[in-house]
């Protein structure tokens, strides 16, 4: 456990005056399916890219399979099989071919590279009437299939997929994530994924960070993040009541001063009450005595999507006040 | 002992196919170039031109060779090269027009339809290195026109030896190969310049156009903006002695020689007609006790070697502009 297969130390990327990525700190162990969680825009591509060797950090240093990527970027890309987001073949030649190409560039011996290939495909789930078609004709689903039997023939040590999931239908996305999932399980191989929907990475994910303006917000496994969820997080309650919203905006200062009450929000005729602890009771009790009709009351519960809707807003909160 | 001897069958097999990179991508190119439209309407093209200029001087031959007075008229298999009735111009010319036309369009979307596709990312993410990708994509147009030039060459010499039954002299074999090193030479620089602008700019129409328009430029109006600058600046050629009109005359050659285009009609004029001696003017002192016989082999290249240096030096430099910008490139699409 102590020897990292992929560890990022002190990692900064400016462009300009922007910082893509600042001062990351990462490791991750070998056999591992880490998720790299983000908005847009976050510097999730820029750090692969340095992972890789295909960008120069500023500074920090990143090491992957025991080398240095960024003074020994080809001895990083025998070991490491990169899927990009935007995922283009060679249109002009079929999908074997364009397997045949990246196999032949890995050093494969073109007796054994066909074979190979057709071993790949049949993995990853392409039928045999589509091995020889021009991948003009492949769907976004296929190509993404491709692309990973395109990750695989090099035999990689480790896999980087940048948003796999983009653009493959929900059906899609769920078999595409099972199919990686059984790979790595199966090849012991060490899968580094970056994707900005968290629901579809818990399902296959280790360990996850949420990577938010080139910063790492939080990083562990989803058991941990969840109780570090529910612990940091208040408790939220939202009343709806029938009365004029201006009666509710009187009793505004009176609602705080209820015990363990953090927050209200009034909007209309629903009340948002955020507190330490759960205090149901007594805040509809408190809206009872003031003759209030309630008309509903509902506690929210909150999952990881709420975190990690919360960790984008702080920072956009944040930035908009910088 | 038996798994001893396959297991070194399979060790040697490995070795042999176990081609670099480089040269595996190199073959990709030439496959993906001659399965392109674009690849086979140039070929037509190429060829028809060469066919049309075939057909004029070999219906003309006769009257030509049998020309006393033309030093040049021995080279039968140059004159075949070079003569034409005035309908259309000699291969040579023509050449000097659509070779760019090859070069620019084997060239201008080699990086930057990669980058548009995402074909560049992933092939980057393989264990190649950079500079690879920039030189397969140069050596495989090359070698595409090499092959191409070389062997409408040889097919002419061949039809000419079947037609006419005159054996090729080695000096116009001599003659004839560096012609064809320099065709590939001149469209090896406007496919530098291609690559080099398919590199800057990141759609591929824009990088075309401004090939097309750098190659007009230098084809039709350079010559006319150094003429109109020269005749702007230079007195009437009343007031000035010889030694003085050919002093400025070496002037304005020697600033047109900056267009490619000029040192490829410079030196292909001088491989394929022998009597050509001189590329400056010369003065009537000069000419006076000069009998118009045809040069050496040797001493045609001794003339035109300059512009071969300088068409390999433009290509050169193209190239290393290229390798400047690709090297250090964001490569994200």
């Amino acid at each position: 456990m102590d020897n990292p297969i992929i560890e990022l130390k002190g990692l900064t990327k400016c462009y300009g005056t922007l910082k893509a990525v600042d001062d990351l700190n990462l490791s991750i162990q070998k056999g591992e399916i880490f998720g790299l969680l983000g908005p847009n825009g976050a510097g999730k591509t820029t750090t692969i890219l340095m992972m890789l060797g295909l960008t120069e950090p500023t500074s920090g240093s990143v090491n992957v399979c025991g080398y240095n990527a960024t003074t020994n970027p080809i001895s990083v890309k025998r070991k490491v099989g990169y899927m990009p987001d935007s995922l283009g073949f060679y249109d002009n030649m079929t999908a074997l071919e364009n397997l045949i190409y990246i196999g032949e560039l890995n050093g494969i011996p073109s007796s054994a590279v066909r074979g190979k290939a057709i071993e790949m495909l049949r993995l990853v789930g392409l039928k045999q009437d589509d091995l020889n078609k021009k991948t003009s004709e492949y769907s976004r689903g296929m190509k993404q299939r491709l692309g990973l039997a395109d990750v695989l023939i090099k035999q990689p040590d480790v896999i980087i997929l940048d948003e796999p999931t983009l653009g493959i239908d929900p059906a899609g996305v769920k078999d595409f994530l099972e199919l990686i999932r059984t790979l790595s399980r199966k090849q012991k191989l060490t899968v580094l994924l970056s994707s900005h929907h968290l629901h579809q990475v818990q399902q296959v994910c280790d360990r996850v960070g949420i990577f938010v303006g080139g910063k790492l917000l939080v990083e562990g496994n989803l058991d941990t993040l969840s109780k570090n969820v529910f612990n940091n997080k208040s408790y939220e309650v939202q009343v709806t009541v029938q009365d004029d919203p201006n009666m509710v905006r009187k009793h505004h200062a009176e609602i705080l001063t209820l015990e363990s009450v953090q927050e209200v929000l009034l909007k209309d005729q629903t009340i948002d009450v955020v507190c330490s602890r759960d205090v149901t009771p007594d805040i509809v009790r408190f809206f009872v005595a003031k003759g209030f009709n309630i008309a509903g009351v509902q506690k929210k519960q909150y999952g990881l999507d709420d975190v990690y809707q919360k960790y984008f807003e702080n920072n956009l909160t944040e930035r908009n006040q910088q | 002992m038996k798994n001893q001897v396959t297991s070194f069958e399979i060790g040697l097999l490995e070795h042999e196919s176990h081609n670099s990179p480089f040269w595996i991508m190199v073959r990709k190119e030439i496959g993906g170039h001659i399965r392109s439209w674009r690849f086979i309407i140039l070929l037509i093209l190429i060829g028809l031109t060469f066919w049309g200029a075939m057909y004029v001087s070999m219906s003309n031959i006769k009257a030509v060779v049998a020309d006393i007075y033309d030093p040049d008229q021995m080279f039968l298999y140059l004159k075949l090269l070079t003569t034409t009735e005035g309908t259309l111009p000699p291969f040579h010319v023509f050449l000097n027009f659509l070779g760019p036309l090859l070069g620019i369009s084997l060239g201008f979307d080699a990086i930057n339809s990669e980058q548009q596709s995402g074909t560049l990312t992933r092939i980057m993410a393989q264990p190649v290195y950079r500079d690879n990708l920039l030189l397969s994509k140069f050596v495989s147009a090359l070698i595409l026109i090499s092959i191409l030039f070389f062997a409408l060459v040889f097919l002419m010499i061949g039809y000419g030896i079947v037609l006419t039954g005159v054996l090729i002299e080695l000096e116009e074999i001599l003659r004839i190969l560096s012609f064809t090193i320099i065709c590939i030479m001149y469209i090896g620089f406007w496919l530098g310049l291609s690559i080099l602008l398919s590199i800057r700019f990141r759609q591929a129409a824009t990088s075309a156009l401004t090939a097309i328009g750098i190659w007009l430029f230098l084809t039709v109006f350079y010559q006319i903006i150094v003429n109109m600058i020269v005749r702007a600046l230079v007195p009437s050629s009343h007031v000035l002695t010889q030694n003085e009109v050919r002093h400025y005359n070496e002037i304005l050659l020697s600033f047109l020689r900056l267009a490619p285009s000029q040192l490829y009609t410079d030196a292909t004029n001088t491989l394929l007609m022998p009597s050509i001696r001189s590329l400056s003017p010369i003065t009537m002192e000069e000419m006076a006790g000069a009998i118009p016989t045809p040069l050496s082999f040797l001493e045609s290249l001794l003339i035109v070697w300059p512009q071969i240096t300088g068409l390999i030096a433009s290509t050169v430099t193209c190239f290393a502009l290229s390798y400047y910008l690709f090297m250090r490139r964001e490569i994200r699409s």
